[in-house]
């Protein structure tokens, strides 16, 4: 059955030159798989993360034909069956642990405010699954952590903080934001085994938005490559790096290659008409 | 003699009580027109060694050498001219409120160099960017476009060493591709030496001819761009890395 289904989804922003289109026009159904969404910045793929969750704020505006969730209608459940939604159902993990943790808060106040809120869970009993969830992102050391503010943490602990912490209320969907941007290849290689083990093992859906082309190919079940807020190809990972659409081509073309010849590498080519 | 020579370098920061090691009897030596690449986790000590020879970290033990001389410190204008740094982040390493112009023209001001005029024309477009943008500010370019005034930036002196601290990591794919081009076009065309920085193995493999690979603050393994390429490595750590960046492999 169908997790999440989007039909011609678009997010447009009013301002004073006139309204920007994020997205465009995409379309996708989720199975519980894994899915990547990849493309430089400014292609839409987050805006389209986010308003999966209606995460985006005026003046942007979300329309869509249908955005269903479990046979819930996201684009006309109201803002109280929205927030049941959000952590519970469908969770996101946002690019950067700098701004997207509380400065201010310790690290275990923050994974066990949602216990405590959503859940009315006990502090002993928000505090023993607070633990476990760290245990469960590979943190050594969890009970240092949770007494830890985020600027006490590396960029690859906190990115693990913010997992674990959408990770708390088992949701069926998780939306990942770049989650292993900030983290170095052998820390990444540990997120995405944590990841990969929660879909195996929990039959959860993942959105996996990234611009890294290679990690996605390796990462994920079917990639959609979008451009200028529209998707432009879709396809299975396993395809992507015989992809077709010339855009595709050339992003896999402009990256550098170990053993790779030292000429200059090719530059992207623009073209106008794939964005029309 | 080698342009650039670290001999067991250290670099111990006092934090509050506790000692931390951030780079531990480094040595490496680097000749004229070579580029040499350091890879490593973050936390490595990789870029502390960039901050070191620009006398931006605490140097606690060896010595660093360019073209034969130990560094004076604190460094002097011969150095500026001599040794430049691209840093990582060209939203926050260009000042918000300066006009490139300005960026552009201070480190001439500085150094008492005269026909700027023409000098900052002749900058913006040897990095490839119109000549109108002199007068914009960092915010109406593009990451790309700042990363190139940024290199714009350090080449106005003239330097023989360009330092580069994980100049492309901030930029996508094809931008960065645009980005590696300048800069290999730039080395040629001025026989620039380049001591570079990045986690990425196959941007290092691109663009250097040696590389060192660093953990905890330790040199691990230094190779050459053939022994990479053939995964010649010998130390469990070197090839971890290089397994973890196999999809980044010729085939891949």
């Amino acid at each position: 059955m169908t997790l999440l289904s989007v039909k011609n989804l678009r997010v447009t922003f009013d301002t004073e030159t006139g309204p920007v289109e994020a997205v465009r026009g995409v379309s996708f159904d989720l199975n519980r798989e894994r899915l990547g969404i990849v493309g430089e910045s400014g292609s839409g793929k987050t805006m389209t993360g986010r308003a999966v969750l209606r995460l985006i704020r005026p003046p942007g505006r979300i329309e869509a034909d249908a955005m269903t969730f479990d046979g819930q209608d996201l684009m006309k459940a109201s803002e109280p069956q929205l927030r049941a939604l959000r952590g519970r159902r469908i969770a996101m993990v946002m690019q950067d642990p700098k701004f997207s943790l509380n400065p201010v808060m310790k690290v275990g106040s923050q994974l066990m405010e949602g216990l405590r809120q959503r859940d009315h869970a006990s502090r002993s009993e928000a505090r023993a699954k607070a633990l476990a969830a760290l245990q469960a992102v590979q943190i050594r050391d969890p009970e240092r952590v949770m007494d830890a503010y985020p600027h006490e943490l590396s960029g690859g602990m906190g990115q693990r903080v913010m997992i674990a912490m959408m990770l708390i209320p088992d949701p069926d969907l998780l939306i990942a934001d770049e989650p292993t941007s900030a983290l170095d290849v052998t820390v990444q290689a540990e997120v995405l085994s944590i990841l990969d083990n929660l879909v195996k093992t929990r039959g959860m859906g993942l959105i996996f938005i990234s611009h890294d082309l290679r990690l996605v190919a390796r990462f994920c079940d079917r990639v959609l490559v979008m451009y200028k807020g529209k998707i432009v190809e879709e396809l299975a990972a396993k395809d992507l790096l015989h992809a077709k659409h010339p855009y595709t081509q050339g992003l896999l073309n402009c990256l550098p290659r170990i053993g790779g010849s030292r000429e200059a590498l090719p530059a992207l080519d623009r073209n106008a008409d794939w964005a029309s | 003699m080698a342009l650039i020579e670290i001999e067991n370098l250290s670099v111990t920061f006092h934090t509050s009580g506790r000692h931390v090691r951030a780079v531990e009897n480094v040595s490496l030596k680097v000749e004229a027109q070579q580029s040499f690449g350091l890879v490593g986790e973050s936390g490595s000590g990789k870029s502390t060694i960039l901050r070191a020879i620009c006398g931006m970290a605490p140097i606690t033990g060896g010595q660093i050498r360019i073209d034969g001389k130990p560094l004076p410190t604190p460094r002097g204008p011969n150095f500026a001219k001599q040794v430049q740094m691209v840093f990582q982040d060209p939203y926050a390493s260009l000042h918000p409120r300066h006009t490139i112009d300005r960026v552009l023209s201070e480190p001439l001001a500085i150094h008492g160099q005269t026909g700027s005029d023409a000098k900052i024309e002749q900058a913006l477009i040897d990095v490839g960017l119109p000549p109108a943008f002199r007068f914009r500010y960092p915010h109406q370019l593009s990451g790309g476009q700042r990363q190139r005034v940024a290199i714009a930036r350090a080449l106005m002196l003239r330097p023989q060493i360009l330092l580069l601290d994980e100049p492309t990591s901030a930029l996508d794919a094809s931008v960065q591709a645009e980005t590696l081009n300048l800069l290999s076009r730039l080395r040629t065309e001025r026989g620039l030496t380049f001591l570079m920085v990045s986690h990425d193995l196959a941007v290092i493999d691109h663009m250097c001819d040696r590389i060192l690979v660093m953990q905890h603050g330790r040199a691990v393994e230094e190779l050459s761009r053939e022994a990479l390429a053939t995964a010649a490595m010998t130390t469990p750590y070197a090839r971890a890395l290089f397994t973890a960046s196999a999809d980044r492999m010729l085939e891949g």
